[in-house]
């Protein structure tokens, strides 16, 4: 009999192809179609579809290829329409806010106003999509837990694509959308505002995000390993303790004295990823507007450490006379 | 061997040739690394031996040396302007000498009208003979940069005509306002900006003009007035930290606590050899090499029409010290100018810019 003790999944379940529940009345039908993958049987279920596209995931997608398309024509032209260069240099270009001179007014299309454009253009696309979330979430009779994380990662993406500009007075502060420019943003934030490692919420947000992989590798770890006791039925064991769920508790108890249930784990990992997202944006909305250098708060406030001295320091060549 | 087995062994083996694919584009270990901070700040300096061209970052032999007596070259040479209170012997051994570092292969006419070596005529004698006066000149004034090691015409030529590194103004782009695609100076790879998505004028805004490169909050918190550095001009000051990195061989903790890079008092000694450096190339670039470009002919300019400026890699070639810190002016004297009792290095966009004569004559 087949087991879960592959790093991929081993068995396939292949029956007739599931529809999916009805759907309330006043709903846009599914897709008609729906096959079966061999390949993605691999890495999840082989049934591909039927998909529910509904206003709001048509508005989305719609508002989603606006701003790709935006960023992608603004890219090709700034390597002169070659196909490419625009492949050569794609980890370089970027589409830039707009420079520091027009503050929060609106600029020329070719200084920025494509920015503003497909900035708008993806937050409605994002905005819908958390909708569609929610609302196929309730047509199931679910819980909306997924729609409240991915409005998480939006917050995080509107505070540091609007909130945090719009504070600072500039839509130059904002991030340009390309590979290499936005990391370049990242690094000019951080040296701008004195170092972004002693902001206490960027603290916050690794430790979250580090712990959410760390609890992540954990559990699918535990699953697996317990899966030859049928531990993939997790949920059921939550209410209805198996073997699987008993072994997995005991082993951690063990290894480290305190064990998650099968119940809480899953909720250990949706606040971790949730809070990596909005401490990270918080974080984002004090600099600069609360605090202008973290590394002299964090000396003022005892968390940088002072170092003894360990080679003759630089004075300032312009200081002395400056005043 | 069944068929599901073969594919996972083909898979893994995939797997591992990628992955090996990806290191070997690195630098085989191992690499020197001197502690140079306070244990657990990571301020080391990395050094990988076996990345250095010897031939190239040598100081070649000094010619033999020759008498100062006699005549002096002034007396005995139509029109020397430089170098007229050398000796003939030690004026004719300095000119050897240039030869060999900027035109062994064309020799003395590379210069000099062959049939009158006094003549003005060619443009390279107009530009030898400034060169000569700037190397006087920053050997004599720039030792908070260059200590005493000084600079030789081999410091940058090695060798060639032209030094290896320069950099011309990068041309703005004719930008249409309602069209698409503006750059705005930076995302496109450059060697300038070391193959980042830096601003690619950084050069043009520090190295020739006097822009602020201090961009970082000095504050604890945020002032209310109209100090707000932009994180674009934090990008180009960057920008320029990228290229001085590259050109000397040095890693950022060189000159920096790279945890609070803008504290002078946790930064080591040099961070303050490198703050001259910046002047020192202001004052080459403003007052010894753009008087130069009425004269230089169609080939020698850049995309905007400019000559050729000088940068941190043009003396430095990956060398944190030019040529190990070889004292050449030691065995050429003629290149040692008379200090300039005016000379005050805050005068080159700190305190002022009356060291920057000729840019402010525009």
């Amino acid at each position: 009999m087949a087991e879960y003790q592959n790093i991929f999944t081993r068995v396939q379940v292949r029956g007739p192809t599931d529809p999916g529940v009805e759907l309330p009345a006043a709903d846009w039908p599914r897709t008609k179609g729906a096959t079966h993958s061999w390949l993605l049987g691999k890495i999840g279920d082989a049934q591909v579809g039927p998909i529910y596209l509904g206003t709001t995931g048509v508005m989305s997608i719609l508002f989603g290829i606006v701003s790709i398309v935006i960023i992608g024509m603004n890219m090709l032209a700034s390597v002169d329409w070659s196909p490419l260069e625009f492949i050569r240099q794609f980890f370089w270009v970027a589409l830039e806010p707009p420079p520091p001179e027009y503050g929060l007014s609106l600029p020329p299309l070719n200084d920025g106003g494509w920015w503003l454009i497909a900035g708008f253009t993806l937050t409605l696309s994002v905005l819908l999509w958390f909708a569609r979330t929610y609302n196929r979430a309730r047509a199931l009779g679910l819980g909306t837990h997924v729609a409240w994380a991915f409005a998480a990662a939006i917050f995080l993406f509107l505070a540091i694509g609007f909130i945090w500009p719009v504070l600072m007075g500039s839509w130059a502060k904002s991030v340009p959308f390309g590979i290499f420019p936005h990391l370049d943003w990242t690094t000019a934030f951080s040296l701008r505002y004195g170092n972004l490692y002693y902001n206490p919420f960027h603290m916050l947000s690794i430790v979250f995000l580090f712990g959410s992989a760390l609890l992540f590798a954990m559990h699918g770890a535990t699953i697996l390993a317990a899966g030859r006791y049928n531990a993939e039925r997790e949920i059921e064991q939550i209410t209805d303790r198996g073997t699987a769920a008993e072994r997995s508790a005991l082993f951690w108890r063990w290894t480290m004295g305190f064990n998650a249930t099968m119940e809480s784990i899953h909720r250990w990992g949706y606040w971790f990823a949730i809070l990596c997202v909005i401490t990270g944006g918080i974080g984002i909305l004090l600099t600069g507007t609360v605090v202008e250098n973290w590394y002299l708060w964090g000396v003022h406030h005892g968390i940088a450490p002072e170092y003894p001295e360990f080679f003759t320091p630089a004075v300032d060549p312009a200081a002395g006379g400056t005043e | 061997m069944s068929s599901k087995m073969y594919l996972n062994r083909s898979l893994a083996v995939g797997a591992l040739s990628a992955g090996l694919a990806v290191v070997v584009g690195c630098e085989r270990p191992p690499v020197d690394t001197e502690q140079k901070g306070y244990r657990g700040t990571g301020m080391e300096e990395v050094n990988n031996p076996r990345l250095r061209d010897d031939d190239l970052h040598l100081a070649p032999e000094a010619a033999d040396p020759v008498s100062a007596e006699g005549p002096r070259a002034g007396e005995i040479y139509q029109n020397v302007e430089v170098l007229d209170d050398l000796s003939v012997a030690e004026f004719t051994r300095l000119m050897q000498s240039m030869t060999d570092w900027v035109s062994p292969d064309e020799g003395c006419t590379y210069c000099h009208d062959g049939n009158d070596f006094a003549s003005e005529e060619l443009y390279t004698y107009q530009v030898s003979r400034q060169m000569i006066e700037m190397n006087r000149y920053v050997n004599a004034n720039w030792d908070s940069h260059m200590d005493d090691t000084g600079v030789t015409c081999y410091t940058c030529h090695r060798g060639e005509n032209l030094p290896e590194e320069s950099w011309f103004a990068e041309p703005t782009p004719d930008v249409n306002m309602a069209g698409l695609g503006n750059t705005m100076m930076q995302n496109l790879a450059s060697e300038k900006t070391e193959y980042t998505s830096l601003p690619r004028n950084a050069f043009e805004r520090y190295l020739l003009g006097h822009d602020d490169l201090r961009v970082e909050g000095d504050t604890i918190l945020p002032h209310l007035d109209e100090w707000d550095v932009s994180l674009q001009d934090t990008e180009a000051s960057y920008s320029l930290m990228m290229h001085m990195s590259a050109a000397t061989g040095s890693n950022c903790t060189t000159c920096h606590n790279t945890g609070r890079l803008g504290q002078w008092d946790e930064s080591p000694e040099e961070r303050e050899i490198s703050w001259h450096g910046i002047r020192m190339t202001r004052d080459i670039n403003a007052n010894w090499i753009e008087p130069l470009e009425a004269g230089q002919p169609e080939v020698r300019l850049g995309p905007t029409g400019d000559i050729a400026k000088v940068q941190c890699a043009t003396c430095h070639y990956g060398e944190q010290l030019p040529l190990d810190g070889a004292k050449m002016v030691d065995d050429y004297p003629g290149l040692m100018g008379e200090e300039d009792a005016d000379f005050d290095f805050l005068q080159f966009g700190d305190l002022g810019t009356d060291g920057l004569r000729d840019r402010n004559a525009e």
